[in-house]
């Protein structure tokens, strides 16, 4: 059947061309090194237009029901594929400066973005593991890049060793749930699901080890002790866009089963994504304060924003799950700029900050917009992307979750201030020098101006989430 | 005298009791090539559990899905054993406790 394959190969168009710029990368050599960010952009924005083109085409189904098109996965790999270009980008200095300038690097940001496209427009149990596998190899080969560097050894050995863990967890959910329902396409699963209980025993079987699984792989608290580390360790590059794709693509997946096959049976894991979203938030608030590191306190801090984007599936309702996708979104652009601020530093100390709004006005401009909107401050993307979710909290009349959350806003208030107060002081002798090539101007010089934009008019993201989710 | 003959629920035991010692190894062990190892019982268990899935509904789904895991399990053990080699060149070590740079 000649035309079942042209609605195959388009339905993964995003994911081939990716997949194939990175194995195109894998063969070249060039002296510079200039050449693979920009064969990288190329690749983008080609998968990019793929990405626009499916638009037309929402409802598509590739591969008897393993991919499914349509505008929630659309809306989800575009915001992968921007945190993908923006880590491409400010890798390139920072990996000029350390010597590792490979084209290995750039084909496995290709690889892990096309593993992530399967995550979350995958619609079947073998396909999505594929998917999430892809990534988190990906990753983790990532994470260890800096071969002579015993903290990037270290930390990428930590996260495979915890990320495998949670992988073999969520698999044996998923073997779980193909021996329930006698299929792994998501389809077969909820029809055969339907005349099950909400609290049988043995769905509650599947159920916890795939949503510990995918929690763990959005770095939410009590499972988020790999983060801390592997963010720490990995080159910053890589940390930023660890920080945001994967744990975007991890919530799609999650969103994807939670929101459909599993939806029926909200009772067995509510209570879960409720525990984990405050734990999450306290732990994440709570150790920030006490980092030197400034890495480290963002990464504690992407664990306590796990939490929020967790309360908007606590209130469950559409004003929620909108909120969620409007969250992922500023959290993208925020926390990607914020660590590619901090790879362009030599150093990345609280303290290192010190006097930087004299030394580099610049770079602790963006710096500081990307900080009010990770603290939820107006009028940025940040604050919307909060006020939101906790009106769908109320709305949903879970008050209590809402006043937690509201109380760490408080919290984090602290800690992202300490950064802002370091940058004001006088300087001194030997401050930090910031390298900032002309692509990493262009890609973080957007994402504040879209963080700015988006908290003044947050219209279009609205509009695009709730088109997202019809 | 003959046996009961071998159900799903045996498998399912089996597999169950393969991903607890895996566990158990994963947390109480502390050379990482043991926590490894651990890990692959832990899928190996998840590969038992597909398999009599897939004998119980009498297609090959689950034995298909099974294949992907082992060569996904290869793949894994592949890059954790070389970050592991990268490691001990720069640490000299191989024992969990031992790997401690990044600590708050």
């Amino acid at each position: 059947m000649p035309f079942m394959a042209v609605n195959d190969f388009f339905s993964i168009l995003p994911a081939a061309v990716i997949a194939l710029f990175g194995c195109a990368l894998l063969l070249m050599r060039f002296e510079g090194g200039r050449v693979y960010p920009m064969f990288v952009v190329v690749g983008e924005v080609l998968a990019g237009v793929g990405l626009w083109r499916q638009a037309d085409y929402v409802g598509l189904v590739g591969f008897q029901g393993s991919i499914l098109v349509d505008r929630f996965g659309i809306f989800f790999n575009s915001v992968c594929l921007a945190a993908a270009v923006m880590a491409a980008i400010g890798a390139y200095r920072y990996l000029k400066g350390k010597d590792e300038d490979h084209p290995e690097f750039y084909a496995l940001i290709l690889f892990a973005q096309s593993g992530m496209y399967l995550m979350v427009s995958g619609t079947e149990l073998m396909t999505v593991f594929i998917g999430l596998e892809i990534t988190a190899i990906s990753f983790y080969a990532l994470t260890g890049f800096l071969r002579v560097e015993a903290r990037s050894n270290e930390a990428a050995l930590k996260y495979l060793l915890l990320g495998a863990f949670s992988s073999a967890l969520l698999l044996y959910g998923f073997s779980v749930l193909y021996g329930l329902t006698g299929s792994t396409r998501y389809l077969t699963i909820t029809s055969m699901l339907a005349n099950r209980l909400p609290n049988d025993p043995l769905i509650l079987l599947a159920i916890v080890p795939i949503v510990l699984g995918l929690l763990f792989k959005v770095a939410a608290a009590p499972l988020h002790m790999w983060a801390p580390d592997a963010y720490e360790g990995a080159p910053t590059p890589v940390t930023a866009y660890l920080a945001t794709a994967s744990k975007v693509a991890a919530f799609g997946l999650l969103m994807r089963l939670l929101l459909g096959p599993l939806h029926e049976f909200r009772p067995s894991w509510e209570a879960i994504v409720g525990v984990a979203a405050i734990a999450s938030l306290t732990i994440g608030n709570v150790a920030a304060i006490t980092q030197s590191s400034a890495r480290r306190m963002l990464a504690y801090s992407s664990v306590g924003h796990a939490g929020y984007i967790l309360l908007g599936l606590v209130a469950g309702n559409q004003a929620g799950i909108e909120a969620m996708l409007v969250y992922l979104l500023v959290y993208t652009l925020m926390t990607t700029g914020a660590f590619l601020v901090l790879a362009a530093m030599e150093r990345e100390g609280v303290d290192d900050f010190r006097g930087m709004l004299y030394t580099h006005p610049g770079a602790a401009m963006l710096m500081i917009v990307f900080l009010v909107s990770l603290a939820g401050l107006p009028p940025t993307a940040g604050f919307m992307a909060k006020y939101t979710i906790f009106l769908a909290l109320i709305e949903a009349r879970q008050h209590w979750y809402a006043i937690v959350g509201a109380l760490y806003v408080a919290v984090s208030l602290y800690y992202y201030f300490r950064m802002v107060r370091e940058m004001t002081r006088t300087p001194e002798d030997g401050a930090v020098g910031v390298e900032m090539s002309t692509g990493w101007r262009a890609a973080v010089g957007t994402a504040a101006i879209l963080t700015l934009g988006l908290g003044l008019n947050p219209e279009p993201v609205f509009a695009w989430a709730r088109s997202a989710l019809k | 005298m003959s046996l009961a003959p071998v159900g799903t629920g045996h498998y399912l035991v089996l597999s169950a009791a393969l991903l607890a010692i895996g566990c158990a190894g994963l947390l109480l062990r502390r050379n990482v090539i043991v926590i490894l190892m651990s890990i692959e019982l832990m899928l190996n268990a998840v590969n038992i559990n597909l398999v009599a899935f897939s004998g119980h509904w009498r297609h090959v789904t689950g034995q298909v899905f099974a294949i992907f895991v082992i060569t996904v399990a290869v793949a894994e053990a592949a890059v954790g054993l070389g970050i592991l080699i990268a490691l001990f060149r720069n640490r000299g070590t191989v024992l969990a406790d031992e790997i401690d740079l990044l600590k708050w």
